[in-house]
């Protein structure tokens, strides 16, 4: 492969606000992720992995800065490596007097992590079992960014169930986008597609994956949480689609679990040749763009085009 | 030109149809990990003979281990001797342990100064009588009671509030009635116990569907379309008879209540479960 991009999709079980025992197990896995061949450049973390999803108040004791967890990180790391690595995790962020649900994308190895981009989670889903806006801030931007490998972005959990964010991400040049999620498995009824096992929400989300990953020809990389929350089971179930909407991999249910998988970027190019649905889009941005300020016009809300867009309505 | 007809005429609620491989995969992921995060290796379950503490029974087992589950029948002198025999039926299928524990001393110890109490509170005494036995059982092994409560009678309130209800642990509280006989189906339990008219046994020849006054299978379907946000009138219009999804509506929305923690006065900021929020496993 050309353009190849080795990652390493760890489905991880936190132990329930317990930073330093879950820093140690990452010490602990890390040698194992890196001993194998290919030794990977990214390794994928789910959403709030460093403390468990569901804390409600806690989340005030759990946040830490994206530097401090990603320095965290690189402890964690040196402790039984050598060499860099990128990593990409979700946690409890404090940000400037505010409380969010963000992910991190940092290289570790060096005498501290550095930190190349923080997505902090635009839709927080506050619905059904779901309470985040009443703990958590939203973010407000989506944008990719330049690793050593190429260029990614991030989407956090709901994020990527409005197709609006992916399309961003991807028009901004992204080639993989990491989806870091925490989604507690909903829908026990049997399922007609038999290549999948699961919950219907796991159906849901293997569906997503590769929608989003074919509408733009990108790599889609979803990192599950596993484990049980207070009666919540997280099933894990992360999967990997490629730009042509294919499964590159999926974890098993219920349990932790390694993905290694190496992803041909160049796949991206032949997808996009193949169908150039994201050329087209960018051709006809424009005109979208004045439907959506119409739209949005009419609504009552006004799309604001300075440094730090916010819709209000 | 020939008329298609629509594959699906109206959205519903889910199927009450559900995957009981993947359920007991689930439910059994649940068990061990709510037991390893409490640090509790054994389980107690009290078993009445009907199929709710059967299917609880046997997930117990297959999360924990036949050695490490402990079947508690808690009879009293009016209980049907079927019950305790349903009762040792899945205790020897599962190969566990097992205690009787008589209650009629206790509970008529205490009737014996209330000696006017209609059927009603006398179950009450029998219901929170057996959770002290289980309780006090769960300290003796050091293990953790398991409840049985289905989602139906926890929906209909059709248990003795914090005593039933009570157990730290319940695997079957998002289950239906009519899906906990698909999962005891699937389970192995004996055709016996699935078969026969569901009963609190708190006295002679009562069933559930005749304190309820309706069906599980049609109970279920009326309650899995009112969860799933549609109006009872919505139903009536699709086919379901009206005295009956009042019934079933009626139960559902005087019960509320029954499914809460006691009302307690809120005078600061920082109230608990209020105000100040936080998860039961942090």
């Amino acid at each position: 492969m050309s353009h190849a991009l080795n990652l390493a999709v760890v489905q991880f079980q936190p132990n329930k606000g317990d930073r330093p025992g879950n820093l140690a197990r990452f010490a602990e896995l890390f040698p194992v992720i890196m001993g194998r061949t290919p030794r990977p450049d990214v390794v994928a973390l789910a959403e709030t992995v460093l403390t468990g999803y569901f804390l409600e108040g806690g989340v005030h004791e759990a946040a830490c800065t994206a530097q401090d967890f990603a320095n965290d990180l690189n402890g964690a790391f040196r402790a039984g490596c050598d060499g860099m690595v990128d990593v990409v995790a979700g946690f409890y962020e404090l940000h400037q007097n505010t409380y969010y649900n963000s992910a991190v994308y940092a290289t570790l190895g060096g005498d501290s992590a550095e930190v190349l981009h923080v997505h902090r989670k635009v839709f927080l889903p506050t619905y059904g079992v779901f309470d985040e806006e009443r703990f958590v801030d939203h973010g407000l931007d989506v944008r990719a960014f330049d690793t050593r490998w190429g260029r990614a972005a991030i989407l956090i959990c709901e994020d990527v169930w409005h197709g609006m964010t992916a399309t961003a991400a991807a028009l901004d040049g992204a080639q993989v986008i990491f989806v870091p999620s925490a989604s507690p498995a909903r829908g026990a009824w049997p399922q007609p597609d038999e290549e999948v096992r699961g919950p219907a929400s796991m159906h849901r989300w293997e569906r997503l994956a590769r929608d989003r990953a074919e509408e733009h020809g990108i790599y889609v990389v979803v990192t599950q949480l596993v484990g049980n929350e207070g009666g919540k089971a997280f099933p894990g179930g992360s999967v990997v689609a490629g730009p042509a909407g294919d499964v590159r991999t999926r974890a098993p249910l219920w349990d932790e679990a390694v993905l290694p998988v190496t992803l041909d970027l160049d796949d991206i190019t032949r997808a996009r040749a193949r169908s150039p649905l994201l050329a087209d889009l960018r051709t006809m941005l424009p005109h979208l763009v004045r439907s959506l300020k119409q739209a949005a016009a009419e609504t009552g809300a006004t799309i604001d085009d300075r440094a730090n867009p916010r819709v209000r309505g | 030109m020939e008329f298609i007809l629509p594959l699906v005429e109206r959205a519903g609620p889910p199927p009450l149809a559900i995957d009981t491989t993947l359920v007991t995969e689930w439910l059994v992921s649940f068990l061990r990990a709510e037991f390893g995060r409490r640090k509790f290796t054994k389980a107690v379950v009290g078993m009445s003979g009907g199929v709710d503490s059967a299917v609880a029974g046997f997930l117990a087992e297959r999360a924990l281990g036949p050695r490490n589950v402990v079947a508690i029948r808690m009879p009293y002198r009016t209980s049907s001797p079927e019950s305790l025999e349903h009762a040792s039926l899945v205790i020897d299928a599962l190969g566990v342990d097992s205690r009787t524990i008589d209650i009629s001393p206790a509970v008529d110890g205490y009737l014996t100064m209330e000696p006017g109490a209609d059927a009603s509170r006398r179950g009450n005494v029998m219901a929170r009588m057996r959770m002290i036995a289980l309780f006090d059982l769960s300290a003796k092994y050091s293990a953790l009671p398991v409840g049985t409560g289905n989602k139906t009678e926890r929906l209909f309130g059709y248990f003795t509030w914090h005593a039933d209800d009570s157990p730290p642990v319940n695997p079957l509280g998002d289950l239906f009635k009519t899906q906990v006989w698909q999962l005891a189906r699937h389970l192995g339990v004996p055709d016996i116990i699935i078969n026969k008219p569901a009963s609190a046994d708190l006295t002679q020849g009562q069933t559930d569907e005749g304190d309820f006054g309706i069906s599980y299978a049609r109970a279920d379907e009326i309650l899995n379309w009112l969860l799933s946000g549609y109006e009872p009138d919505e139903l009536v219009v699709r086919g379901f008879d009206t005295s009956e999804v009042e019934l079933v509506r009626k139960r559902l929305s005087s019960t509320h209540w029954k499914r809460k923690l006691p009302t307690v006065a809120m005078l600061s900021p920082t109230a608990i479960g209020e105000s100040y929020l936080r998860p039961v496993d942090y």
